[in-house]
């Protein structure tokens, strides 16, 4: 988004007149911008963050495509089309938004094809149904725009302006798959029964995609003194069953959680506590399609090579840098 | 596995008639051909705009004015008599 390169890597450490201004620009709610001076440290935590961010939106499309060409209608299949289309358009915002660090696009997707870079976990869980689709619209878009809206208030300018035009497309995500189960929850008995199905499996994975508890998350502290996270992992967490409980009530669906109550001295639900070996095994490369995953992207990448190869070819014959 | 990397492009988007071009984002393209292309696909799917400009990022030169400020230059630093109208 930026022309300009950015600065060296603060070779002063941390402790020069930059790093004063540096806090200062974030104490006082300043953003900080491509070319500004910032630490180490919050370059690369950022750096992984945000690429981590668009890797997820990218793997992301592959649970979904999955159901693209059997989509119940024609309608249900446009609807789809376009939502899978806006997750590659956030990709490619995050990945701009990434590269203003000094990391370039094809070092961030060599990252994740040779496992050097992680995406969300949930993208690791197979899409078995047609409910599924709504499953993963309402939930885990519905998670996901927990975490983002307030990451558009977050200190580094690009990310933030990235977040917030994803997290204008975002509703419409949510809301499409929310219609997905209301339809199947007002048809046969069998249908009933795939669209509970859906909410049985990725209720859990969906309440894991925030992450371990705060006391299992070491770098969190940082990242919320540097506005880059600005609410806690079991703050974001809490506020999704408050919202997504009520929502599966209004239409019959259950939440699989017998801890599951609302709990009218705090004002929120209580909740059980999500099997975090089964979240540590999905990170680790463990899940049931880790592989699978990985797998399309890298022949999404390699099938594609002869297109960037022709078009680079092209420019150089015809183009005005020839 | 590296490719060679397509040139960065700046894009630009006028959302309605009578505004300014805004910029939006960027994105890596061959030419000019394929970025207009792509920014029409990445940032217009949902009719945000009536004009598109994509503009080589090595083209544009940038800087950070830091201009000392001068009250005088806004019409709130001139005391009005009172009574006095249309002013």
């Amino acid at each position: 988004m930026y022309t300009q390169l950015v600065q060296p890597d603060d070779p002063s450490g941390e402790g020069g007149p930059e790093a004063a201004g540096f806090e200062d620009k974030i104490d006082r709610g300043v953003t900080i911008e491509p070319t500004d001076w910032m630490p180490a440290a919050y370059r690369k935590t950022l750096l992984r963050q945000i690429s981590q961010h668009a890797h997820s939106e990218i793997v992301g499309m592959l649970p979904e495509a999955n159901w693209l060409t059997r989509a119940p209608s024609l309608e249900r299949k446009l609807i789809l089309l376009a939502k899978v289309q806006d997750e590659g358009g956030h990709g490619l915002y995050l990945y701009s938004a990434a590269e203003t660090l000094g990391t370039s696009r094809d070092e961030m997707i060599d990252a994740l094809l040779e496992r050097r870079a992680k995406y969300s976990s949930i993208f690791n869980y197979p899409t078995l149904t047609w409910a599924d689709v709504g499953a993963i619209g309402w939930l885990v878009d519905g998670a996901a725009i927990i975490n983002q809206i307030p990451l558009t208030q977050c200190s580094y300018g690009p990310y933030a302006r990235a977040m917030r035009r994803i997290c204008k497309e975002e509703s419409f995500h949510q809301r499409q798959g929310y219609d997905v189960m209301v339809t199947l929850m007002h048809g046969t008995p069998e249908q009933r029964a795939m669209a509970q199905d859906a909410l049985d499996r990725w209720w859990w994975p969906s309440v894991m995609m925030f992450g371990p508890p705060d006391s299992d998350s070491p770098n969190s502290e940082q990242s919320m003194r540097w506005k880059i996270k600005l609410f806690s992992n079991d703050a974001l967490r809490q506020k999704f069953v408050d919202q997504t409980a009520p929502q599966a009530d209004a239409i019959g669906l259950v939440i699989p959680d017998p801890e599951l109550r609302w709990n009218a001295a705090r004002e929120h639900y209580d909740f059980g506590t999500p099997d975090w070996n089964e979240f540590y095994e999905v990170i680790r490369g463990n899940g049931p399609c880790n592989r699978e995953r990985l797998a399309a992207r890298r022949a999404a990448h390699d099938d594609g090579a002869w297109v960037r190869d022709a078009a680079l070819a092209y420019e150089c014959k015809h183009g005005v840098g020839a | 596995m590296s490719d060679t990397m397509w040139p960065l492009w700046e894009v630009f988007v006028r959302s309605a008639h009578g505004l300014a071009h805004k910029h939006v984002g960027s994105l890596h393209a061959p030419d000019a051909e394929m970025a207009l292309l792509n920014a029409r696909d990445v940032y217009t799917r949902r009719n945000e705009g009536v004009s598109l400009w994509v503009v080589r990022s090595s083209d544009i030169v940038a800087a950070e004015p830091d201009t000392p400020e001068k009250a005088f230059r806004y019409p709130t630093y001139f005391h009005v008599p009172e009574g006095v109208k249309h002013l």
